[in-house]
């Protein structure tokens, strides 16, 4: 940069700063596209680097006990062990944190696939939110629907005790990868409990406290959230279930249970569903929720 | 979240010593505040050690079950807990003994003596690994990242476990002990153990000097080094399977001869065995010449193991349903991966065969498979499909079915499993390897309801 540029730069920012203007945001959700995967000229694939497991990249060079290290590494997803180009990451390294990265903004940019409620019988509501930077931007806007969705709430929800739904929250990969066969496993667990669900909604541009509105517009005994969990460098698909017991607008967020890091290397989808189902039956008969409930009665 | 105990009792008759101890066990939820559970054995204390008694014998070829029994029940009042107080542990009968005619006899009658959920076991393998878990051995190796053999000399064998890194990678027997030969304080010869007597012509009654017993310590040090070093040929003082070792392993001592490695000046016939003398000669032998570890329990080892290290927890997202616990000497039939992918009627059909064979009255089995690490909900329900056609048979007997899936998703299929078999009383615990000839013992659930202690043994005696 030459101190031409320099001055421009400095001038813009204190012409803003007088003015009270700020420039457009340079990325907007709208015009985001995830990566596609790359070909090289010659009709190769580039490598994806983001396929190595972290837990078995060990870099160190001329290690004292390698073995001993990589027992370490296998408990842990945090990078270490990566070994050094003078105080620097190594190039493998600095390109994969960029590419975990950039997966992670991935998922909270995309949106779930247009046909993904359809596919998977699930009714499809939104919230008060138009579109993804008005999601990032405006938290209360994703607790809360227009009439028109509440019509939608009502009628699919009537009389149900228990409702299951599904929100798109933070990573949309997450509730690609394992809304579904969560929901299905609880589904069964439930059964076994004696709980029949209705039919699930799906909530675009859904924050936790979504809950709550469909709590006061249903008088449901409890509401089950499966929603897209902030993502994060170690995965971008984990997920929750936010648990509420008795849900309505106002009610503390310490009243909720939470399940959460639903993912491959954390707790797969159907396992956590079996849990979730016992924990809504713990709950259904405590009724209670949060730290309410009493998870570890001792015989 | 303060942790839940669990007093657990160890109860070894040896060949030369009956022990008991017990310990606590502290369980504790190590998942994260906000995910699901995760219950961990995180603390293992010895409470009470007993006394040291040699094993009472009636013959050279029965144990004296009453003898046994008064020592038992001398201890645990000497404790200061009650029978009623212990939930789980194990009796175990070891070495020499456990030839011995009436092991069996002694074993169920004090495994009922001595609380609910104890469990009453032997074999050489277990054995060797109750002791390398118990000297301290494994815990050092999994600490400094490293191989250790740890040898657990007794009376009547020496028991080998090798760790590496923490992991048992093989064990064996093999018949060398402090008790082979037994004397009276003056050298006089009383006892020859079989496995000697092709070796040695020694008469009971016999004046032997330690100059005369030179040949005998060789022969047994010979043994064991060879065995350390990977070396072979040495086949009739195997009991039963040789170890195998590669590398060069650190070696620990445990078991009453471990105290008595040293040149410190002694009577010879001080226990009237060859002890004394046995140890020295492995003191002065190879074996001793590099570095070694003297085991943090020496000749109680193998009675701490049994009591601290038999209990282990299955996962903690698991399943049961009218089942009544415990359950003890499940026979386990196990399936192959490539035998869990069939298709449900392949998958069921193979499942009646292995049960048939493992229980041929019906009697409950535990049915071990691999399971999968990130099933998609279509390919459980495939599983469990499987299973439940599988068990169909065995479930209207009305005994309880037991699956044991060492995936973590022994929650999801147990709830799928128990849709389709609505009546049957079902077990399904998950994060447990079993292989197939192993026995199972399931204990009442702990932590509140959450998880089951479970004792894995290689060979049940009834």
């Amino acid at each position: 940069m030459n101190k031409e540029e320099l001055k421009t730069i400095v001038a813009q920012m204190l012409r803003e700063l007088h003015t009270g203007e700020h420039p457009e945001p340079t990325v907007k959700a709208g015009d985001y596209k995830p990566t596609q995967n790359l070909r090289t000229e010659d009709g190769g694939v580039i490598a994806d680097i983001t396929a190595v497991d972290l837990r078995k990249q060990y870099l160190v060079e001329n290690p004292k006990n390698a073995a001993a290290f990589q027992a370490l590494k296998a408990k842990t997803p945090a990078r270490l062990g990566v070994g050094r180009a003078g105080t620097r990451y190594k190039t493998a390294m600095l390109l994969r944190f960029r590419a975990d990265h950039a997966a992670a903004q991935d998922s909270v940019f995309s949106l779930v696939p247009e046909d993904f409620a359809k596919a998977n019988g699930l009714i499809p509501v939104q919230t008060e939110c138009r579109d993804k930077d008005e999601y990032l931007t405006r938290p209360d806007l994703g607790r809360r629907f227009d009439e028109q969705n509440q019509i939608v709430i009502r009628e699919t929800c009537a009389n149900q005790r228990v409702l299951l739904v599904i929100g798109d929250g933070l990573s949309s990969a997450a509730i690609e990868a394992n809304a579904i066969d969560c929901a299905s496993a609880i589904r069964q667990g439930l059964k076994a409990y004696g709980i029949e669900l209705g039919k699930s909604l799906f909530i675009k541009f859904c924050r936790v406290g979504a809950s709550d509105h469909i709590g006061d517009l249903t008088g449901c005994e409890l509401v089950c959230m499966l929603v897209g969990e902030r993502p994060g460098l170690v995965t971008n698909e984990s997920m929750s279930a936010y648990i509420t017991y008795r849900p309505h607008r106002g009610i503390s967020e310490s009243k909720r249970t939470v399940v959460s890091n639903i993912h491959r290397q954390g707790v797969s989808a159907v396992e956590a569903g079996a849990h979730i189902a016992s924990l809504i039956d713990k709950m259904l008969k405590q009724k209670a929720s949060g730290i309410d409930l009493v998870q570890e009665v001792t015989a | 979240m303060t942790g839940e105990r669990l007093l657990s009792v160890g109860i070894d008759i040896g060949t030369t010593t009956t022990q008991l101890v017990i310990s606590r066990l502290t369980l504790r939820n190590e998942g994260a505040a906000f995910s699901v559970p995760q219950f961990a054995i995180t603390e293992k204390k010895v409470l009470y050690r007993s006394a040291i008694h040699f094993t009472p014998l009636l013959s050279d070829t029965r144990i004296d079950a009453a003898g046994v029994r008064e020592i038992v029940a001398r201890e645990y009042t000497a404790s200061g807990y009650e029978k009623s107080d212990i939930q789980t542990g194990a009796v175990i009968i070891t070495g020499e003994t456990a030839r011995k005619e009436n092991a069996r006899e002694v074993l169920s009658a004090l495994s009922d003596f001595a609380g609910d959920f104890v469990v009453a076991t032997a074999g050489p393998a277990l054995e060797s690994v109750l002791a390398g878990k118990g000297s301290g051995a494994q815990a050092y190796s999994e600490e400094q990242q490293c191989a250790v053999l740890n040898l657990d000399i007794g009376g009547g064998t020496t028991n080998l476990a090798l760790f590496e890194n923490g992991k048992l990678k093989d064990t064996g027997c093999l018949n060398v002990g402090g008790r082979l030969m037994k004397f009276d304080t003056d050298g006089t010869l009383t006892y020859l153990s079989p496995v000697l007597r092709p070796h040695f012509d020694f008469q009971i009654g016999q004046r032997l000097t330690e100059v005369d017993l030179q040949p005998v310590l060789s022969l047994l040090v010979d043994i064991l080094c060879r065995t350390v070093s990977g070396q072979g040929g040495i086949s009739d003082f195997i009991t039963d399977k040789a170890i195998t070792v590669t590398g060069e392993p650190l070696l620990s001592f445990s078991g009453g001869v471990a105290d008595l490695i040293d040149d410190k000046p002694r009577d010879p016939f001080a226990y009237g065995d060859l002890g004394v003398l046995l140890g020295r000669a492995i003191y002065q032998s190879p074996l001793c010449q590099g570095r070694f570890l003297r085991a943090k329990e020496t000749i109680r080892a193998t009675v701490i193991g049994a009591g601290s290290h038999t209990t282990e927890l299955s996962g903690s997202t698991i399943f049961y349903d009218r089942v009544r616990f415990p359950l003890k000497n499940l026979p386990v039939a196990a399936l192959s991966e490539e035998e869990e992918a069939l298709e449900p009627p392949a998958l069921a059909e193979k499942i009646r065969t292995k049960t048939a064979i493992f229980a041929p009255e019906g009697t409950p089995t535990v049915l071990a498979l691999h399971g999968l690490q990130n099933p998609r909900f279509s390919e459980l329900c495939k599983l469990a499909d499987g299973v439940a056609l599988g068990l169909r048979d065995c479930a209207e007997t009305g005994n309880p079915l037991v699956i044991a899936v060492r995936a973590d998703m022994g929650k999801a299929l147990g709830q799928a499993v128990g849709m389709l078999l609505p009546d049957a009383p079902l077990v399904c615990l998950d994060s447990v390897a079993l292989s197939e000839g192993s026995y199972l013992d399931i204990g009442a659930p702990v932590a509140g309801g959450q998880v089951l202690p479970v004792v894995v043994k290689t060979l049940a005696l009834g």
